[in-house]
C-alpha cells in the first residue's frame, strides 16, 4: 500500500531529515512509527501525503509513484488519507462540526449528508457535546480529538497519525487506540507516530524505528 | 478500498440539484463572510459603485439628450423648390418617383396655394400679397430622411443626385444641423464608452485588491483546506463569489445613485423644457439598462476576482 524505495530528505535550511528510507507497508496493515524527536517522523508522513516531496528516491502509493502524480490530482489522492497532525492544523474561527465537516465539504457533498457523518465521528472520540464550539476554547486534548474526527470522517482507507495521543490521559489515550483498532479490523492502512514506547510494546503490531533519519529497526511484538 | 464508500452513482437529475446546491451554500456563505467585516466591505461596494455611477450617469444622460434631438430629428428635412414652371401634377409625380429612392421616408407635397398662404401667415405681408396677380411661389417637396443616412458620408451624395435632376431648382437643407448633431452624439458615445471602460478596470482592480487582502487573511484555512484535499477550484469558488457579491451590491448602488440624480434633476429639465415649449421628461435607467449594469459589474466583480485568486491562491500544493 505504501513503499519507500531509497527516500531521502533534505530540507535546505537544516541537512538531510531521512536518509536512503526504504520499507514497505502492506494493505490493511497498522504500524508504529518511533524514534527521538527530530528523528524524521512527521517528515515521513508528509511525504506520504505529498505535504513535502522527497529530494531522492521513490514513494509509491496504491501501486501509483508520487513523484508522476499531476499537480490537480493532488487533492484526489489527499481525500484518500485521513491526516492527524501533529499541530492539529484546525480552523481557528470555525467551530468543531465545520473543522470535522471539511474533508466532506470540499468534495462537494451537500450539507445536509455531512451532518450525520460529522456526528458521529465526533462521537467516535467523544465530542458530540462541542459541536457548536471554537477550537481556541478547547483544551489540548479536545482539539486533538477534532483533528482525529477529521480525519476519520471521510472513512480513508490510509490513516497516518502524529503524536495522535500527545496531549492525551492515559485513558482517553487507551480509546482512541481501540479506536484505530477498529479501523485496522475494517482494512484500513494505518501508520502511527509516537513516543509512547510503552504502549507499543503492549501492542501486537509492527514498529518502524527512526534515528537521525534513518530506519534502524523494523521489528514486530507478539 | 474495501471501506471507501464509493459516491452512489446519481442520476443527472439529482447530481444538478447536489451542483446547484453546493453552489447556493457556498454564496450564502460567503455573502455572510462579507457581512462579518461590514466595513471593509462597504468600502469596497461604495469604491465600486462611485466608479460604476460615473459611467453610468453619463450614458443616461446622453440617451436623453439624443432622444430630445429625436424629437427635432422628425421636423428635419430638405426642402426641395421645383422649377417655376412646373406644377402641382407635375410635382405630384416627381413625389412619386423620389419616394422610390431608399433614403426618403416620406415626402410632403406643398402645393403654390398653400405655400403662399403659409408665407401670407408668417411674413406679415398680407395685404400685399393681394396685390399679385399670379403665385410667384414653386411647387416645394419636404423630404423627410431616414435617420440612418444623416451621416454625412451618405446624405452628400444623396443632395447632390438630387441637385442635377432637371426638375429642381434649388435645396435648402434643415438636415445639416442634425448630421452635426449625430456626429457629435457618435463622438460622445466614444467618449463615454472610453471613460466606461477606464472605470470598469478600476472597479475591477478594486475588487481585486480586496479580494488579495481576503485571501491573505484567509491563508491559513486555504493551506487546510489543500490539506484535507480541496481542489484550486474549490478553494476558488467561495472568492469568486465574493467578487461577484462586490460587483452586485457596487452596480446596484450605482444604480440608485444614477436614479436619485434624475429624480433630482427631473422638475428641473420639465420646468425648463417647459420654457421651450416642449414637452419633455428626462428618462432614467429603464429595465433593459439596469440588468445590463448589474450583469456587467457582477461579471466585473467576477473577473477581478478570478484575476486575484489566480495570482495568490495557494493550496499548500507542491514546494
Ligand atoms: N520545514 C522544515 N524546514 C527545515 N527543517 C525541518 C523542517 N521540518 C523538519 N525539519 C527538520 O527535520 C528533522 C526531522 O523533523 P521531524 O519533524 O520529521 O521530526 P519528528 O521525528 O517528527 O520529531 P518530533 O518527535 O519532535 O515531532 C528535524 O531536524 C527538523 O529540524
Ligand atoms: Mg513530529
Amino acid at each position: 500500500m505504501i513503499r519507500f524505495e531509497h527516500v531521502n530528505k533534505r530540507y535546505p535550511a537544516r541537512g538531510e531529515a531521512l536518509k536512503d528510507l526504504s520499507f514497505e507497508l502492506a494493505a490493511g496493515e497498522m504500524a508504529f512509527l518511533t524514534g527521538h524527536s527530530g528523528a524524521g517522523k512527521s517528515t515521513l508522513l508528509k511525504l506520504i501525503g505529498l505535504l513535502e516531496r522527497p529530494s531522492r528516491g521513490q514513494i509509491i502509493v496504491d501501486g501509483r509513484s508520487l513523484a508522476d502524480l499531476p499537480r490537480r490530482r493532488i487533492p484526489y489522492h489527499r481525500r484518500r488519507i485521513g491526516m492527524i497532525f501533529q499541530d492539529h492544523q484546525l480552523l481557528r474561527d470555525r467551530s468543531v462540526y465545520d473543522n470535522v465537516a471539511l474533508p466532506l465539504a470540499v468534495t462537494g457533498m451537500p450539507s445536509r449528508e455531512i451532518g450525520r457523518r460529522v456526528r458521529a465521528a465526533l462521537d467516535q472520540v467523544g465530542l458530540l457535546a462541542f459541536e457548536r464550539a471554537q477550537p481556541v476554547s478547547l483544551s489540548g486534548g479536545e482539539q486533538q480529538r477534532v483533528g482525529i474526527a477529521r480525519a476519520i470522517v471521510g472513512r480513508p482507507p490510509i490513516i497516518l497519525a502524529d503524536e495522535p495521543t500527545g496531549n492525551l490521559d492515559p485513558e482517553l489515550a487507551s480509546e482512541i487506540y481501540d479506536l484505530f483498532e477498529r479501523f485496522h479490523e475494517v482494512g484500513v492502512t494505518l501508520m502511527i507516530a509516537t513516543h509512547d514506547q510503552e504502549r507499543i510494546s503492549r501492542m501486537a503490531y509492527r514498529i518502524l524505528r527512526l534515528h537521525q533519519g534513518r530506519l534502524i529497526a523494523d521489528s514486530r511484538n507478539w | 478500498m474495501g471501506t471507501r464508500q464509493a459516491g452512489s452513482s446519481g442520476r443527472h437529475p439529482r447530481r444538478l440539484a447536489t451542483w446547484a446546491e453546493q453552489h447556493r451554500e457556498i454564496a450564502v456563505d460567503s455573502l455572510r463572510q462579507m457581512l462579518q467585516q461590514p466595513l471593509g466591505a462597504l468600502m469596497t461596494v461604495a469604491a465600486v459603485a462611485i466608479a460604476l455611477a460615473l459611467p453610468t450617469a453619463l450614458v443616461v444622460a446622453l440617451d436623453n439628450v439624443k432622444r430630445l434631438g429625436g424629437d427635432w430629428q422628425r421636423s428635419a428635412a430638405i426642402s426641395v423648390f421645383l422649377e417655376a414652371d412646373l406644377d402641382e401634377t407635375e410635382g405630384a409625380q416627381l413625389s412619386q418617383r423620389l419616394r422610390q429612392l431608399p433614403e426618403v421616408e416620406r415626402i410632403e407635397l406643398i402645393s403654390r396655394t398653400a405655400g403662399l398662404a403659409e408665407f401670407r401667415q408668417y411674413s406679415g405681408l398680407g395685404a400685399a400679397l393681394d396685390q399679385l396677380s399670379q403665385n410667384p411661389l414653386p411647387v416645394v417637396l419636404e423630404l423627410h430622411l431616414k435617420p440612418a443616412i444623416l451621416e454625412p458620408v451618405r446624405l452628400t451624395p444623396f443632395i447632390d443626385q438630387l441637385e442635377t435632376m432637371p426638375e429642381v431648382d434649388f435645396l435648402r437643407e434643415d438636415a445639416q444641423w442634425a448630421q452635426r448633431f449625430q456626429a457629435m452624439l457618435a463622438l460622445l458615445h466614444t467618449g463615454v464608452a472610453l471613460l466606461g471602460l477606464l472605470l470598469g478596470l478600476g472597479a475591477l482592480l478594486v475588487i481585486g485588491n480586496s479580494i488579495r487582502l481576503e485571501i491573505e487573511n484567509r491563508r491559513d484555512e486555504i493551506r487546510i483546506m489543500g490539506l484535507v484535499g480541496a481542489t484550486a477550484r474549490f478553494a476558488r469558488r467561495r472568492f469568486l463569489y465574493t467578487g461577484a457579491w462586490y460587483g452586485l451590491f457596487g452596480g446596484m448602488v450605482a444604480g440608485l445613485i444614477v436614479t436619485l440624480m434624475v429624480w433630482l434633476l427631473s422638475a428641473q429639465v420639465s420646468a425648463v423644457a417647459i420654457l421651450y415649449d416642449h414637452d419633455f421628461h428626462i428618462q432614467g435607467l429603464d429595465f433593459a439598462a439596469t440588468s445590463l449594469l448589474l450583469i456587467g459589474s457582477t461579471l466585473l466583480g467576477i473577473i477581478g476576482s478570478r484575476i486575484a485568486v489566480g495570482r495568490h491562491l495557494d493550496l499548500c500544493d507542491e514546494r
